[in-house]
């Protein structure tokens, strides 16, 4: 019995993961000076689309001496599906998966020179990726450029419940690596004004699919009688990513930003990302953001919600991820800034609380539960495959998170 | 031998850019851009932990800037 659903969206998860940690452990915007110290403690919870992940994840950056500076990243999160690919095809279940990752950045004259280090782990799939990147001012510090550099490799298992007991199947194990190639430039527009640009280079070779997910397909023709397959995908993936981004400082003591994506990949998907943020201080320790994001992107190749008939074509997937859709997002931060006169060596402190709303509609997923059923149970009355309502997905995330500057 | 002199005569035009260049928004002029509320990340684990969120769900990858981190499903 399958026990979960993973796969392409098993490594996206831990390939962002991953560029994620480098993300927060590796970001000087200014590769003359080190970041400055700090600690973060973030609580989080995302619900949505039958899934509930709620986890914490620390982050400590810390200077030695004038030049260096250190950065350790630890999160978990711990997972409980019933998502609608669970829900037709699996079982739900429960996973947790922990990650630390260790950096350290070098500054010398204007450069910052940055190594790191991920190591994540989950019950079926383990991921370790090296980093690196150099960033340089030019220009009387007006300029910023940066190259980076990610390699990944990556273990597939896939999981099997044997007497109530989930174990890795001895029959299986694959690999996936993935490399990763980034330049971005940031420049200084007016005494108000900042640009950034950047564009990155993701290779994957291997496993990329899902060893769980499964598409349909119609049987024999039969309009009114469809079955279900493994997936079948390609094992290389290229894709191209260009995003620019804008903040402008407002007459008054606020702030507005703007970012705009632009994807493409080898298998065919392209999409938009565009978002819009304001940020506003209130007094001298509140400050409030909201923030709207816009997503859309169009199917994969071999994507379809439901095959002509069994063995189709040579790639086969039913991934949502890989489907047409379009997503908005919207959000709102309160921040309390504080200082404690007790801890003279705290510089400042911040309590923050972030709500967002994200809603996602599919133009070609299909609600298979009207067909296919739940966990296995047939619906009483249910429809023609290829007929059911178009899925969408709303989910409620929250964070709770604390930050301390030394 | 024309692309060596094509790449001869775009570093000249490049070195002589910048050695013209003059920074046209003095140190002293940037107090705006170093107010805490024009950093892209100004909470580094929150983005990544929303970058995450939404990178996981989508086929787009890459170029987020901010990073990722946090969690992520199905």
């Amino acid at each position: 019995m399958k026990a979960k659903q993973t796969g392409l969206a098993r490594f996206v998860i831990t390939f962002c993961a991953v560029a994620g940690a480098a993300g927060s452990l590796v970001s000087p915007a200014n590769a003359g000076v080190l970041p400055e110290d700090r600690a973060d403690l973030l609580y989080f919870r995302y619900d949505g689309g039958g899934v509930e992940i709620t986890g914490p994840s620390v982050l400590v950056r810390k200077s030695i001496g004038e030049h260096v500076s250190v950065a350790a990243n630890y999160y978990i999160d711990m997972v409980s599906s019933a998502s609608i690919d669970v829900e037709t095809t699996a079982s739900p279940y429960e996973d947790e998966r922990t990650q630390g990752s260790l950096s350290m950045d070098f500054l010398h004259g204007k450069s910052t020179y940055s190594i790191g280090y991920v190591n994540s782990d989950e019950s079926d799939y383990a991921a370790k990726t090296l980093f690196g990147s150099v960033s340089h001012d030019m220009f009387g510090d007006l300029t910023t450029i940066s190259f980076g550099y990610k390699e990944g490799e990556n273990e597939v298992f896939r999981n099997l419940i044997v007497d109530g007991v989930k174990i890795n199947d001895p029959a299986f194990a694959e690999e996936m690596n993935s490399k990763s190639f980034s330049v971005s430039v940031s420049q200084i527009i007016t005494k108000s004004m900042i640009l950034s640009g950047q564009y990155e280079v993701i290779t994957d070779e291997g496993f990329l699919r899902s060893p769980y997910r499964q598409v349909r397909f119609f049987v024999n023709g039969d309009p009114f009688t469809q079955d279900t397959q493994p997936e079948v995908y390609p094992n290389t993936r290229s894709s191209n990513a260009a995003s620019f981004r804008a903040k402008y400082f407002l007459p008054y003591r606020a702030a507005i930003d703007g970012m705009y994506r632009f994807y493409t990949d080898t298998w065919g998907v392209v999409g938009h990302t565009g978002e819009l943020g304001y940020v506003h201080p209130l007094g001298s320790h509140w400050i409030f953001e909201a923030r709207g994001r816009y997503y859309t992107q169009s199917k994969a190749d071999f994507y379809e919600d439901i095959f002509p008939r069994a063995d189709y074509a040579n790639f086969m997937a039913r991934d949502k991820e890989l489907a047409t859709y379009d997503a908005f997002t919207g959000g709102l931060t309160a921040t309390y800034e504080f200082k404690i006169d007790r801890f003279p060596w705290l510089a400042k402190g911040a309590l923050s609380v972030r709500y967002d709303y994200m809603t996602v509609n599919y133009d070609d997923f299909r609600d298979a539960r009207f067909s296919l059923g739940s966990f296995g149970n047939l619906p009483e009355d249910p429809l023609q495959p290829g007929t059911e309502p178009l899925y969408k997905l709303n989910a409620n995330i929250m964070q709770l998170y604390i930050s301390a500057y030394f | 031998m024309r692309i060596r002199g094509l790449i001869m005569m775009t570093l000249a035009v490049l070195s002589a850019g910048c050695s013209s260049i003059e920074p046209w928004v003095k140190p002293y002029d940037r107090e705006n851009l170093a107010d805490p509320i024009m950093s892209f990340t100004r909470a580094p684990i929150s983005q990544d932990f929303l970058d995450h969120v939404f990178e996981s769900r989508e086929g787009s990858r890459g170029a987020s800037g901010g990073g990722g981190g946090g969690c992520g499903c199905n």
